[in-house]
Parts: structure tokens; sequence; C-alpha cells
């Protein structure tokens, strides 16, 4: 149990670059999907049923695969995990699970400016080798479960970080697009509560990584694609 | 690579990249106006890069392109999600890589300017993010604006007063913002422009010059101060 490193973690205050990124809410108000609090509520429900919980999965088994470097020697070559492989391996299951390439996009522009910031906050030789491993950037939720590993979080902690910024990003940016009562909004996160602990709970599963959810959700696909190629954009993603 | 690859944005030792310029201020005080008259004027002699931080869209980074005052490579748009003053002072992440990325494809440049999307008078740059920075405030925002002060018009390295061709129709009296500008700036430099007018910006250009060889000089002798006071 580390409540502490995971507050740290799951801050919005985290400069990781997070506050660029409004989840496809962006697109969502302007094609007029989401447009009050309840429209907001069945967005965020939707997005953390399966972005949000394969976004999970995919954070506590980077954590896992964090956990075992730190268990090697440093500096010693990459761990096969039971024949699984490493970085790149884990971070490919990502891409065949992010249908969007706009969306690819954007989880490697945010998995890249937060290890920029962890490694700073957090050094650790396992962060430096998935730098390595991944030089273009590796997917959001890869780089959170080894920051997760490195803040000293466990994968359950990792799990539920992933899933609660799936869904902070795009209320937080639904305020300020629609000028939505911010109280209002906390009080749709507040009621996702028991959605969150169910779908950490489920991303901790142990499973073979081809195994890991392999949720789409293909209206979120089609919002990334869109939003890429509207000229007016206040958000990356 | 170590662990602290990117600990040279901390340390007084530039390690050789280039000058990181924020020029910030209020909407419509001539930021970009600035921005393309200083390539404009500095492009033959140094080596350039720009980010831009526009609220909206690619705008401010388009109107650069078009004006062809730099290589339209060289200039980089990031989004800020509705929050410009965030993206420069409280998570600079952004606009880091962007940075980083610029002097990755084009370095070694001698100097990056990073714009901020028009904000208030409190929006300064984190100095995690520029070495330097500029206010840019207008003279039809009132001549009240430098006595209010704030964090933009009082710790800029250099402030900068444009559309002064604009002060007999606004009822703007120069004297006054120069001086509650001194009052307010414990000394640091204060530049009135007319951009219009003289798009050239010889002073503020010579500023920047100043700047950029105090930094050069911090790199050939990394003893030293990073960054000698200028008396511009």
């Amino acid at each position: 149990m580390t409540s502490a490193a995971l507050l740290l973690l799951a801050d919005s205050r985290l400069p990781a670059g997070g506050h660029g990124h409004s989840g496809g809410a962006e697109q969502a108000v302007r094609v007029g999907a989401i447009t009050g609090p309840e429209d907001l509520a069945r967005f965020l429900q939707g997005r953390l049923a399966t972005t949000g919980l394969v976004t999970a999965a995919l954070a506590a088994a980077a954590r896992d695969l964090a956990s075992t470097h730190r268990a090697g020697a440093p500096g010693a070559p990459e761990p096969a995990l039971d024949g699984r492989g490493g970085w790149r391996e884990l971070d490919a299951e990502a891409d065949a699970r992010t249908a969007s390439p706009a969306q690819r996009g954007a989880a490697r522009t945010q998995g890249r400016l937060l290890l920029r910031s962890a490694r700073r906050i957090w050094p650790s030789a396992a962060l430096d080798a998935l730098a390595a491993a991944v030089p273009e950037g590796a997917h959001h939720p890869v780089v959170l479960g080894v920051v997760a590993e490195a803040a000293g979080c466990g994968s359950r902690d990792a799990a539920l970080a992933a899933a609660y910024t799936t869904i902070t990003g795009p209320a937080t940016a639904a305020v300020r697009l629609l000028g939505l009562d911010p109280v209002v909004v906390h009080r749709v996160l507040a009621g996702l509560v028991p959605d969150l602990e169910g779908v950490a709970d489920a991303a901790c599963v142990p499973l073979a990584w081809e195994e890991l959810p392999a949720h789409a959700a293909p209206v979120l696909d089609l919002l990334a694609e869109q939003h890429l190629r509207t000229e007016v954009r206040l958000f990356v993603s | 690579m170590s662990a602290n690859h990117d600990d040279r944005h901390d340390s007084p030792d530039p390690h050789g990249r280039a000058l990181r310029l924020g020029i910030g201020g209020p909407v419509g005080s001539g930021k970009t106006a600035l921005v393309a008259a200083l390539c404009r004027t500095l492009g033959p002699v140094l080596r350039l890069g720009v980010v831009t931080n526009d609220i909206y869209t690619t705008e401010d980074a388009d109107f650069l392109r078009r004006a062809g005052v730099l290589d339209p490579e060289r200039i980089v748009a990031i989004q800020t999600g509705c929050c410009p003053h965030t993206a420069i002072r409280d998570d600079i992440a952004a606009n880091l890589d962007a940075v980083e990325s610029l002097e990755e494809r084009f370095g070694p440049l001698d100097l990056v300017i990073v714009e901020s999307g028009g904000d208030n008078l409190t929006a300064t740059f984190s100095r995690g993010l520029a070495d330097q920075q500029i206010f840019v405030l207008d003279v039809s925002g009132g001549d009240k604006v430098p006595r209010k002060g704030g964090p933009g018009v009082t710790t800029a390295d250099l402030l900068v007063v444009n559309k002064t061709d604009l002060a007999k129709h606004v009822g703007a009296d120069l004297t006054v913002m120069s001086r509650d500008a001194a009052a307010v700036r414990e000394g640091k430099p204060v530049l009135f422009t007319s951009i219009r007018e003289v798009p050239e910006v010889y002073a503020v250009a010579e500023w920047v010059i100043g700047v950029v060889e105090a930094w050069a000089h911090a790199k050939r002798h990394p003893h030293g101060r990073a960054v000698p006071t200028t008396n511009a």
C-alpha cells in the first residue's frame, strides 16, 4: 500500500503534459455528443469501460515488468518475463489495441512527455530501459506503469491511476469547453468511483499479454480521427 | 542514457544548447508581430527556432510561416488545452519537448523563441523553460497597466511597450508608462516600440543579441555567471 505515491502519480498537477489532452471530449463537444453533465457521465462511463480498462491493464502489466527489472542486476539485459518479451513487445500490445492512428500518436506523445518528467522526478533504471527500448516514445499506459513502479506503487495502484486519468482528463476538458459547473462534474466523477474500483480489479487479473483486455470504442476512434483533421483545436487530442 | 539525461534544464551550465527566450503578454499586444520582426532582423545573424503556444489552432505559427521570415519547418505549434499559462509555467513538458525536437532536427541553434498564447498580466514563463523572457504590453490597454504591475510586468527580463503610434489616439501618456514601469521593475530594461512603423525593432533585437552573446560566453566559460545582467 503506497497511498501517498499514488496521489502524486494521479494528481492532475503532475507536470507531464496531460492538461493539453481532452481524451476525445473536445470533438465530442463539437459534434454535440456532450452537451451537459448527463451526456458527460455516459461518455465517461463508456470511456472507462473500454479505453479505461485497456489502459489500466497495460499499466499494471508494465508495472509488473518494471518490478522484474528492479529484481535483476543494474544494467542487466532486458529480462524475458515468462517468455513474454520486453518493452517493445508490451508497447506493441498497446499499439494493437489502439485502432486509431490519431490516438496512437496522442498516446505516444503523452507517454514521451510523462517519461521526460518522471525520469527527473523518480530516476530509475527501468525508466531508462524503457526510453532506450522505445526511443520514439512508448504508449502512455506503458510509461505510466513503469513510473508507478519507480514511484513505489503496486500494480493495482498503477491500474487505478491509469483508469482515473482516462476520465479526469475529459471531465476537466468539458468544464473548460462548455462552462459546466465544476462541482456538478466532480459529482459525476464521484459517482464513477465504484466503476473505477471495478476496472482496477479487473485490470490486475494476471494474464498473458496477448490475452489482456482489448475492448474497442469505435466512436472514440472516429472522434479522434475527426479531431486530428479539425482546423481549430484547443487540445492535442 | 543516464537518469540525469534531462538535468540540463536545471543546470547553470547550458551544455551547448541554444538560449531559450520566452515572449509573453496579453492578447493583441503584438507578441507574434515581435517574433516575426525578430526573425526578420536576427535571421541573417543567428540560427533560430520558434515554438508557438496559440490558444486556438495554429494561427500564430501559420502567420509566421506565411510571413516568410523563417524556414516553415523551424516553426512548431503546440496546443495548450485552453490553458496557455499552464503550458509555459506549471506544466512545461510539451514546450520542452518541442524546443528539444527543434534543436535535434536543426541544431546547433543559437536562439529558440517560445511565444506564449495571449494571456493575462500574471502569466510568466517557468525558469525551467525560458532562460530569458520578454513581456509585451501595448499602449491601447491604457497607461495604468505598468503601475498595476503583476508578475509579467515586474519580473520579465525585458518589458516591451508596443503600438506607441496609437498613444495619441487612446490618450495614453508614454512618460507615465515609462516612469511607472521603471518604478515597479527596479531598473530592469523597458523598450518602447511601434512594430508597424519600425518593423526591424532594432532596440529589442540588440537586447536579444546581448543575451544570446552572454549565453554563448557562459558556454565557453562554464564556471562564470550563466547570463550577466544586461543594462540595455
